[in-house]
């Protein structure tokens, strides 16, 4: 099979504050080959950051904190690794797309300076060498290079997420997580961005996790899906499987929450009820409280991860017992 | 079908120090009553000061609006609050469009308050009742502060007030983009279902293409301050006349596979809105742009039936 870049095994992350413990993350797993697209999907509140700020080591603590798991990125386990190598990691092998470039920014230095910052401390070569480099990045994602000494408030939303981008890969990373890269942008700027991330994913050999609440987005640019709820994953595959063979009935009801294109329809088939209070989670299938197929067993029993077709895992009673034959 | 909303030549100017800023620069059309127009274009565009220009929220530069016949392009003091009252807003964001010091029921209670609408007690709490109860909002929330809801309840309650008083005329703008896909399709169910109970006649200002097929009849088209295309929802998205909206409609997203036919890719980024010249707005980043775009500003024209297009050169595919 496919050579894996990273894999995550059984993670758990928790919040604790003074009045509640919040499982963010609960027992996830997850695997991306080489030179995949991992598109993790979900709503606000269901874990999909905080998988990312794990992988980076970068949970907020207090009062986050890894509870178990491993999470293998080149053979070491990143949660075991002391911080000077992980410094040595973070931005250079692995690095990240943060959601808002408005902020992800410094206001205060020029972009050209930003983006050198990160090939000085990672790459050993002279300063003419960053110099040369940054010049080079500028112009892979499109911007002229003569503005490297401009600030981030005279360029548009766009253009600083290429800023951002331009950063992220300035290393050739082998894992780039983005987190919710276009959400921010206008639809013609999210177009231009993504058809930018795809050919710059093929030049630079990067598999990438793409974090968002976009099935648009994931179709247009992902080769597996993770779909996560509440904090675990309940449903993963390869996208073809996911968008043409969907069986979960979160994912099904994801997809009829968006107003189809093609076709005409009086009203929407809406997911009733909220997304659960993270302190408060209700037993058994996390979802069975706004499941329109959910039966007496789904209120007290946790379904498992089970094979339905190839590579096409799900978290639902209702599949128990039809795994596919090995 | 009678018309409820009628604009004609509408402009806002900002003054700013770099010089005028031509938020929205002679926008025309008309609603009739019942009926929902989308207004769709990219941040910028000035699809939101058209939406606060038609409610006075934002005083307007030029123009006229006549609302059922009457015009009210110059309703000042005492006629203006009057007007208010049939005429309403719902705002994009839920956390920063209600007041995070007042309890649920006073936010929805206070458009009844403030126009006396009540006579007692007794009437005042059972109209609020009614009113959450409409828009889905347990009687348990009544008592809560908005920091205690999530996005979507918020929204509930920016919708509640906005109904209150049983106003003929909405405004919404980008009612749904700050929420879940889940919880999204639970609001546009909501907001369609009013608007077939109370008959309302609604401007939904918004920069998803997907939601506004799905809830308007009517489609403009904004780009920099001007309308640069009007029609049929229907007939919108089966052709268009100008590039921006073919580029516009060819970068949706659709989560559909195999669906990535020819994207249009437009070069570049909204130009600035300060002290235009003359020329097509869209211009410097039209495909098919000549001289003639650059030298001369394109008329808004008929070229099918009620098909609207602002473009020297429309043309379909």
């Amino acid at each position: 099979m496919h050579e894996k870049v990273l894999e995550i095994k059984k993670l758990v992350v928790r919040y604790d504050t003074d009045y509640e413990k919040v499982e963010a993350v609960n027992n996830i797993s997850l695997e991306i080959a080489k030179k995949e697209t991992m598109g993790l999907v979900g709503e606000t509140g269901a874990g999909k950051t905080t998988t990312a700020l794990a992988i980076m080591r970068l949970v907020p603590s207090p009062p986050g904190k890894v509870i178990s798991g491993e999470i293998y990125f080149e053979g070491a386990d990143l949660l075991k690794i002391s911080e000077k190598e992980m410094r040595k990691i973070r931005g250079g092998k692995i690095s990240m797309i943060f959601q808002d470039p408005m902020t992800a920014l410094n206001p205060v230095l020029p972009v050209g300076e930003q983006i050198m910052e990160v090939i000085r401390l990672h790459d050993k070569g002279s300063k003419a060498e960053a110099t040369k480099k940054t010049t080079k990045m500028l112009e892979l994602v499109g911007i002229n290079s003569e503005r490297h000494n401009e600030y981030p408030h005279q360029f548009s939303g766009g253009m600083k997420q290429r800023v951002v981008i331009a950063i992220a890969l300035a290393c050739n990373p082998s894992l780039l997580i983005a987190d919710e890269p276009t959400t921010a942008l206008d639809v013609t700027i999210q177009a231009q961005v993504l058809g930018m991330m795809n050919s710059l994913k093929d030049e630079f050999d990067t598999s990438i996790i793409l974090i968002t609440h976009d099935l648009g987005v994931v179709a247009e640019v992902c080769d597996h899906v993770a779909i996560m709820y509440a904090g675990e994953i309940i449903e993963t595959g390869t996208i073809k499987e996911i968008f043409e063979n969907k069986k979960h009935p979160y994912t099904i009801g994801l997809f009829n929450s968006i107003p189809d294109l093609d076709t005409e329809e009086d009203r929407l088939q809406a997911i009733s009820g909220l997304m659960p209070d993270p302190a408060n989670l209700p037993k058994g299938c996390k979802f069975h409280p706004r499941c329109p197929k959910c039966t007496a067993e789904c209120k007290h029993r946790v379904p498992q991860n089970t094979e339905v077709a190839p590579e096409h895992f799900v978290k639902c009673l209702l599949y128990k017992g039809t795994e596919a034959a090995k | 079908m009678s018309v409820l909303l009628e604009v004609r030549d509408l402009k806002k100017y900002f003054k700013t120090h770099r010089g005028l800023l031509h938020a929205v620069d002679g926008v025309s059309f008309s609603l009739d009553k019942g009926k929902t127009l989308g207004i769709v274009g990219e941040s910028g565009c000035g699809k939101s000061t058209l939406g606060r220009v038609i409610l006075h929220l934002l005083e307007l530069t030029g123009g006229e609006i006549l609302f059922d016949g009457q015009d009210i392009t110059n309703v000042k003091g005492r006629e203006l609050k009057e007007h208010r009252k049939i005429m309403q807003m719902i705002f994009q964001d839920p956390f920063s469009s209600i007041n995070p010091r007042m309890t649920v029921s006073s936010i929805i209670g206070e458009p009844l308050k403030n126009y006396n609408a009540c006579k007692d007690k007794r009437e005042y709490d059972a109209r609020v009742k009614s009113l959450m109860d409409t828009v889905g909002l347990a009687e348990r929330v009544e008592q809560s502060y908005p920091h205690e809801l999530d996005g979507g309840r918020r929204q509930r309650v920016g919708i509640a007030r906005a109904i209150a008083l049983n106003p003929k005329f909405l405004v919404c703008d980008e009612p749904v983009s700050a929420l879940d896909v889940s919880i999204q399709a639970q609001i546009l169910n909501l907001m369609q279902d009013l608007q077939k109970e109370r008959g309302l006649t609604c401007i939904f200002i918004t920069h998803n293409l997907s939601v506004v097929k799905h809830v308007s009849n009517d489609i403009c088209v904004m780009y920099l301050g001007v309308l640069i295309e009007k029609s049929s929802t229907k007939e919108l998205f089966a052709k268009q006349y100008h590039p921006y909206t073919q580029a516009l409609l060819s970068a949706i997203l659709q989560p559909k596979l195999n669906k990535t036919k020819n994207r249009i890719i437009i070069k570049g980024e909204l130009t600035s809105p300060i002290n235009v010249g003359p020329g097509c707005r869209f211009a410097p980043r039209c495909l098919y742009a000549c001289d003639e775009c650059r030298n001369t500003t394109p008329e808004l024209k008929e070229i099918s039936p009620n098909h609207f297009a602002a473009c020297h050169f429309p043309r379909c595919e």
